[in-house]
């Protein structure tokens, strides 16, 4: 017992660490690197919804992108005003309740995670029968198809134009405090009963069905939990970058989403918060392969899409030497690192 | 009081029988053998026992309650667990993990209540992880208890499987060839192990297996399949002498035997 207050206080600490961090980021840093930072954060908080579903669970969704898009359209929708929204809606008007409507931001979010979270489990229904890759491509399949409803549902999400100007409400606040949110829940949901039962579904069904384990309710729930999360990343990126449309939301966003998930590793927290901070960070950083330079005399003009090329080749490294991304299934905890420094005070 | 009863159960994969017109009835505290030669229909039985298949014909009753077409996990929770034929642990859990599954079953927290660490829920774990303690001691795996079930030997894979089974608080228990692969020491320990756990829990069990020795060893009943039909039922003595028995395992005629 002793022992958990222990913890608890030092898991207050990073957090407190974190509020001083973002304080010190919004004075001294310029808007360039904390634009980075809230991607950063934006990234965790999907790379960790994501491995709920792929890595914990075993599930192998592509349909993250869909409930992103879901989450980003609902809150815009919420939290646009209505001036805004009929200087976005120009062809079509949008549809009577929601022409009027202006709520905060933060009611947005939530009702946008909801809603994403509903949706999830609304297509869990059909599609958690399947197993493996027929369930990835049904996912996928999802995603694809609410891309092409919100490209044609012109009255509600204004179809290919996208929704342009939104307000930002994305800061370093919102998008740490939501990564915090996200890496807590998920935390305390894989560390728990429910969480052992999410793990033996991926280990092996037979057994966990077995063993009592309802698989129709554990799926959904892992599923509805990470769409929820989902959503709201998709509504801080949407209010982040200032401009939604459909193909925003495409299926590339989902796989940089399980890029960061496998090499960080599937079912590993730690190791998504890591490879999405460096994955980020990398994308930005490689830029600079991409503009004009002179090696050894020769000069080579800047190539589009270079830093692709280099961060797959980057990717390939860590998959072969690392099988199973940079964590494994290994998770950082204070256990381990008390251990390690202080192996006499085991208890 | 009989814990299970099955009335005329049958099995039929599109025109194949695999188990036709099945009865038992188990009473409590019982261990009851099922043998047969391989493809006799002894693991569709447990299948459909249950709940994975739902026999074609015919109703199963746990304590006089009808069970079949129920679902898998709705049959652990009444109180019938399982061990599997070829071994399915989770294995790239810990061992203490495994066991700790099996509970979850009797888990009355919410999942919102588990995520906020309410103290209903941190009292129940705190009891869900005695028990997987105290059910470890009771299979000697409480030393490996950190290490990842898919690291153990066999055999104590083997234990481990029916500690998981164990962990669902079952009133009948149902072990799929659990001597199989084992040597001649191995399944004394294990006869011997069977029987401790059957008094120290109260359990009623039903054993498929080939050891003979077990089989003879432990069960007071025996019932022999041979495709699907139940051939013979009685004590050891009298299923040793039974020449349909003999006939089916050696393929010969009762009158050389």
């Amino acid at each position: 017992m002793k022992k958990n207050i222990l913890y608890f206080l030092l898991n207050i600490s990073i957090i407190l660490l974190i509020i001083i961090f973002v304080i010190t980021a919004n004075r001294n840093f310029d808007s360039y690197i904390i634009r980075i930072l809230n991607l950063c954060a934006i990234y965790i908080i999907l790379g960790v919804s994501l491995n709920l579903i792929n890595g914990f669970t075993g599930q192998f969704s592509l349909g993250h992108a869909g409930f992103m898009s879901i989450g980003a359209y609902m809150s815009a929708l919420l939290y646009m005003s209505p001036e805004l929204k009929e200087v976005n809606f120009f062809i079509t008007p949008l549809i009577w309740p929601l022409s009027v409507i202006q709520i905060p931001f933060v009611f947005s979010l939530i009702i946008a995670g909801l809603v994403s979270a509903g949706v999830g489990f609304l297509i869990g229904i059909p599609c958690l029968r399947l197993k493996g890759d027929y369930l990835a491509i049904v996912t996928f399949g999802f995603s694809e198809i609410i891309r092409v409803i919100f490209n044609n549902l012109q009255n509600v999400t204004n179809g290919p134009i996208g929704l342009k100007g939104l307000p930002t409400h994305t800061n370093l606040w919102w998008s740490f405090g939501i990564a915090i949110l996200t890496v807590l829940v998920v935390k305390n949901l894989i560390n728990s009963s429910y969480g052992r039962a999410l793990k033996s579904i991926r280990e092996n069904e037979t057994a966990a069905e077995a063993m009592g384990v309802n698989l129709f309710f554990h799926k959904s729930l892992a599923f509805a939990i990470g769409a929820f999360f989902a959503g709201l990343g998709g509504a801080l990126l949407g209010s982040f970058i200032m401009t939604i449309d459909p193909n925003t939301f495409s299926f590339l966003l989902t796989f940089q989403l399980i890029v960061i998930v496998v090499v960080g590793g599937l079912g590993s927290i730690t190791g998504t918060v890591i490879s999405a901070i460096i994955i980020t960070v990398l994308m930005e950083v490689l830029r600079s392969v991409e503009s004009p330079m002179n090696i050894f005399g020769l000069h080579v003009p800047g190539i589009p899409g270079m830093r692709m090329l280099v961060f797959a080749i980057l990717l390939m490294t860590v998959v072969l030497f690392f099988k199973k991304g940079l964590m494994g299934m290994k998770e950082w905890s204070w256990d381990g690192l008390l251990k390690k420094y202080f192996p006499d005070n085991e208890r | 009081m009989s814990i299970l009863k099955t009335d005329n159960i049958t099995m039929q994969f599109g025109g194949l029988t695999a188990v036709s017109n099945f009865i038992i009835e188990a009473k409590e505290g019982e261990l009851v053998g099922l043998i047969g030669p391989n493809g006799a229909g002894k693991t569709t039985i447990f299948n459909m026992l249950t709940g994975t298949y739902k026999p074609t014909k015919g109703k199963i009753y746990f304590y006089d309650k009808e069970i079949s077409g129920k679902g898998i996990d709705r049959i652990t929770s009444l109180g019938i667990a399982r061990t599997f034929q070829n071994i399915r642990l989770f294995s790239d859990l810990s061992v203490l993990d495994n066991v700790k599954v099996g509970a979850h079953v009797h888990m009355k927290s919410s999942v919102w209540k588990t995520i906020a660490r309410w103290p209903s829920y941190l009292y129940e774990e705190e009891n869900i992880h005695e028990r997987a303690i105290s059910l470890l001691k009771v299979v000697h795996l409480e030393n490996l208890k950190d290490d990842l079930a898919g690291s153990l030997p066999y055999g104590e894979q083997r234990r481990l499987e029916i500690a998981r089974a164990l962990a669902t608080s079952p009133k009948l228990l149902l072990l799929d060839e659990p001597a199989a692969g084992m040597n001649p020491q191995e399944s004394k320990d294990l006869m011997e192990f069977i029987i401790e756990i059957q008094n120290r829990f109260k359990l009623t069990i039903i054993l498929i297996e080939h050891d003979m020795k077990v089989v003879m060893g432990i069960c007071k009943r025996i019932i022999v399949l041979d495709y699907g039909i139940t051939i013979a039922e009685g004590n050891p003595i009298e299923i040793q002498n039974n020449p349909e028995v003999i006939k089916a395992y050696l393929g010969v005629e009762a009158t050389y035997a």
